[in-house]
C-alpha cells in the first residue's frame, strides 16, 4: 500500500514500467561490475582466433581481430552510460531552472531567450555536436559538456510550459505577497510542482543522449578505437557481416535493450505521474 | 486572423535571422577559416594574407555577415572552400535527393501511421493496440543505424532482394536511386510511423471521450459515422504538427541513415563538409536546414489554425 502510493511504486505497478526499469537496472549493474565479470582482456588481439563463431571458449564469438565479443559487449556501454549519466542531470537542472525562471519572469528577457532557444532547436543535433567535436575533439569530458548543453536547451521549453501551468495559482501569489523573491519561488513553490514533468523529460533526454552518443561512435566521431563501444562495434561488424553475422548481434541487443528500457520506464513514469507524453516528438 | 498570420510570419523570420547569426558566429569562432582549409600547410605569411584579401576575409565580421546574408537572400550562398564551385547548385541537387528520400518515407509512413494510430485507439488496451504500441516503442527507440544494419543483413546479404547501399552519385537521375532507396526508406518509415502513430492514437482517444462524440452516440448516430464525421476531423489536427516536425527531421536529421546507405543527400553532405572544414558549405546547409525547420513548423501552425475554428476564435479573441 505504502509502496504503490509513491511515483516509483506506481511506475513499477505497470508491466512496461517494471520491464523498463528492470532492463535499465541490469544495464547499470553490468556496467558497474563488468570489469570483474569479463572473461578476457578487451584489447588483446589474437590472429589465430579471427571470426571464431560462438562456442565454449568464446560464448559470443570473436571479432575481426580475434577479440572476445562478450567481453567487449559487457564493457562497451560504460563510456556511453557514464557520459550520459553525468550529462542528463546537468541538462535537466540548468534547462529546468532557467525554463521555470523564464516562465515566472516573462517580459522581454523571456521573449529574447525563447527566440534564441527556437533558433538553436531549429538546427539538427548532429551539426551542433560535430562543430564542437571537430574543434575540441571527442574526449569524454567534451562530449559530456556538449551533450549537457545542447540537450538542456529543449528542457527550457518544457520547464517553461510546465511553470506557466503553475504561475497563476494562488500559492504563487501568496509567496509573492509574503515578499519572496523570484529565486525562492522557483525553488520552493514551482519546482516541486513541475518535478514529475522534469523527471520524465530527463528520462527521455537520457535515451536521446545515448542515441546521439552511439550514433557519433558509429559514424566514427565518438569513442576512438580500440576502446570497446557498442556504436563502434556495430560499425566494425558491418564490414564482416557476410562472414561473421554474430559479431553485430551482441552490441545491437545491448544498445537496443538499454534505450528501449529507458523509454518503457519513461512512458510508465509519465502515465504514473498523469502526464501526457504523446506530444513528445522527433528530436 | 490576419494579425495572427503576420505575427507568426514575423516570429518565423526573426528565428531564421537568429539562426543565420548563430551559425555565422559559431563558424567564426572555429579556429581556421576557408583559406586555412584551402591552403592547408601553405597557410602562412603572404599567401595566407593574399588569399584572405581575395576572399574578403580580412574585412570585419559584421560586414562579411551582412554580405553573406544579403547574398543568401538572393540565392547566392557563396563558393565552396574545397572545390571553389558555387554552393547553391551543389546544395540544390542534394536537397533534391533528400527530398526524394523524405517524399518516399512520407508517402509510406503517414498513411500507415494514421491507420495504425486510429486502429490502436479504437481497439484500446486490446491486441491491436498493444501490438501497435509495442512496435511503436521499438520503432522509436531502436537506433537508426541498428535497424539499418539488421535490415541490410537480412534483405541484402541473406536474402539478396535489394542492394544494401546506393551506388548512384549525387547528380544521377532520380530513377538511378531505385531500388537502393528501398532500405533507407524502410528505416526512416519505421521511426516516423511510430512517432505519428502515438500522437494520432492519444488524440483519437481524447476526442472519443469528448462531449460532442458522446452526444452523437446518444442521438443514435451509427458508429462508423461517429468515427468518420465526429472524431477524425478534430482528432487528426494534432497530427499536423507532428508530421511537420517529421518533415523537418527527414530533411535535416537523417545523417546517420544517409551515411549508412551511402545516400548522396543533404545529411551526408553536411557531415562531409564538416570533416573537410568546408565552412562556407556548412554555413549554407545550416541556414537551409534552419529555414526549412522554421518554415515547415510555421506552415503546420497556420494549417492547424485554419482547420480548427475553435482555436482560431479563441486566439483572435485574446
Amino acid at each position: 500500500m505504502a509502496v504503490s502510493s509513491t511515483l516509483l511504486g506506481r511506475t513499477l505497478a505497470r508491466g512496461s514500467g517494471a520491464l523498463g526499469l528492470g532492463l535499465v537496472a541490469i544495464h547499470i549493474l553490468l556496467a558497474l561490475f563488468a570489469p570483474l565479470l569479463v572473461p578476457y582482456d578487451p584489447l588483446t588481439i589474437d590472429g589465430a582466433m579471427m571470426f571464431d563463431p560462438p562456442g565454449a571458449a568464446h560464448w559470443l564469438g570473436t571479432d575481426e581481430l580475434g577479440r572476445d565479443i562478450l567481453t567487449r559487449t559487457l564493457l562497451g556501454g560504460r563510456q556511453a552510460m557514464l557520459v550520459t549519466a553525468v550529462a542528463t542531470p546537468v541538462a535537466v537542472a540548468w534547462g529546468g531552472l532557467l525554463g521555470i525562471w523564464l516562465g515566472l519572469a516573462g517580459g522581454r528577457i523571456d521573449a529574447v531567450l525563447m527566440r534564441l532557444v527556437d533558433a538553436v532547436l531549429s538546427l539538427p543535433w548532429i551539426l551542433k555536436m560535430l562543430l564542437i567535436i571537430v574543434t575540441f575533439g571527442a574526449a569524454a569530458q567534451v562530449l559530456t559538456v556538449t551533450l549537457a548543453f545542447f540537450y538542456g536547451v529543449p528542457v527550457i521549453r518544457v520547464a517553461r510550459a510546465a511553470a506557466h501551468g503553475v504561475v497563476a495559482r494562488d500559492f504563487i501569489a501568496a509567496a509573492r505577497a509574503r515578499g519572496h523573491g523570484t529565486g525562492a519561488i522557483v525553488l520552493r513553490e514551482v519546482l516541486p510542482n513541475v518535478r514529475d514533468a522534469l523527471m520524465v523529460e530527463g528520462a527521455m533526454r537520457w535515451s536521446w543522449m545515448l542515441l546521439a552518443f552511439s550514433s557519433l561512435s558509429f559514424l566514427g566521431f565518438g569513442v576512438a578505437p580500440p576502446t570497446p563501444d557498442w556504436g563502434l562495434m556495430i560499425a566494425d561488424s558491418r564490414n564482416s557481416m557476410a562472414i561473421a553475422p554474430w559479431s553485430a548481434l551482441a552490441p545491437i541487443l545491448a544498445l537496443s535493450t538499454l534505450i528501449t528500457g529507458i523509454n518503457l520506464a519513461a512512458d510508465a513514469l509519465a502515465k504514473a505521474a498523469g502526464l501526457d507524453r504523446a506530444q513528445n516528438v522527433v528530436h | 486572423m490576419l494579425r495572427i498570420l503576420v505575427t507568426r510570419l514575423a516570429l518565423g523570420v526573426t528565428t531564421v535571422a537568429l539562426v543565420s547569426l548563430l551559425i555565422f558566429a559559431a563558424v567564426e569562432a572555429l579556429p581556421g577559416d576557408a583559406c586555412v582549409a584551402v591552403l592547408q600547410r601553405d597557410a602562412v605569411g603572404v599567401r595566407l594574407e593574399n588569399c584572405r584579401r581575395d576572399l574578403g576575409l580580412d574585412r570585419p565580421a559584421v560586414a562579411r555577415y551582412l554580405d553573406w546574408a544579403q547574398g543568401a537572400l538572393h540565392g547566392d550562398l557563396g563558393r565552396s572552400a574545397g572545390s571553389n564551385a558555387p554552393i547553391a547548385p551543389m546544395l540544390a541537387v542534394r536537397l533534391r535527393n533528400t527530398m526524394l528520400l523524405a517524399g518516399c518515407a512520407l508517402a509510406v509512413g503517414v498513411p500507415l501511421a494514421l491507420l495504425l494510430g486510429i486502429l490502436a485507439a479504437l481497439r484500446r488496451e486490446r491486441a491491436p493496440d498493444i501490438i501497435a504500441s509495442l512496435a511503436g516503442i521499438i520503432g522509436m527507440t531502436v537506433p537508426e543505424f541498428v535497424s539499418a544494419t539488421v535490415l541490410i543483413y537480412v534483405f541484402s546479404i541473406w536474402l539478396g532482394w535489394v542492394p544494401g547501399i546506393v551506388m548512384a552519385d549525387s547528380a544521377a537521375p532520380l530513377a538511378a536511386f531505385f531500388p537502393g532507396i528501398v532500405l533507407p526508406v524502410v528505416v526512416l518509415t519505421m521511426v516516423m510511423t511510430a512517432h505519428i502513430m502515438r500522437t494520432v492514437r492519444s488524440s483519437v482517444i481524447d476526442v472519443l471521450a469528448s462531449d460532442h462524440v458522446q452526444m452523437a452516440r446518444l442521438k443514435g448516430v451509427p458508429e462508423h459515422r461517429v468515427i468518420l464525421v465526429h472524431v477524425l476531423p478534430s482528432a487528426l489536427l494534432p497530427a499536423i504538427n507532428v508530421v511537420a516536425l517529421t518533415v523537418a527531421w527527414l530533411l535535416g536529421g537523417v545523417v546517420v541513415v544517409e551515411k549508412v546507405f551511402n545516400y548522396p543527400g543533404l545529411g551526408r553532405f553536411l557531415v562531409d563538409s564538416i570533416t573537410e572544414r568546408d565552412l562556407p558549405v556548412v554555413q549554407a546547409i545550416a541556414l537551409l536546414l534552419g529555414s526549412v525547420y522554421v518554415g515547415v513548423n510555421l506552415a503546420a501552425d497556420l494549417l492547424t489554425l485554419l482547420l480548427n475554428p475553435r482555436l482560431r476564435s479563441r486566439q483572435s479573441g485574446a
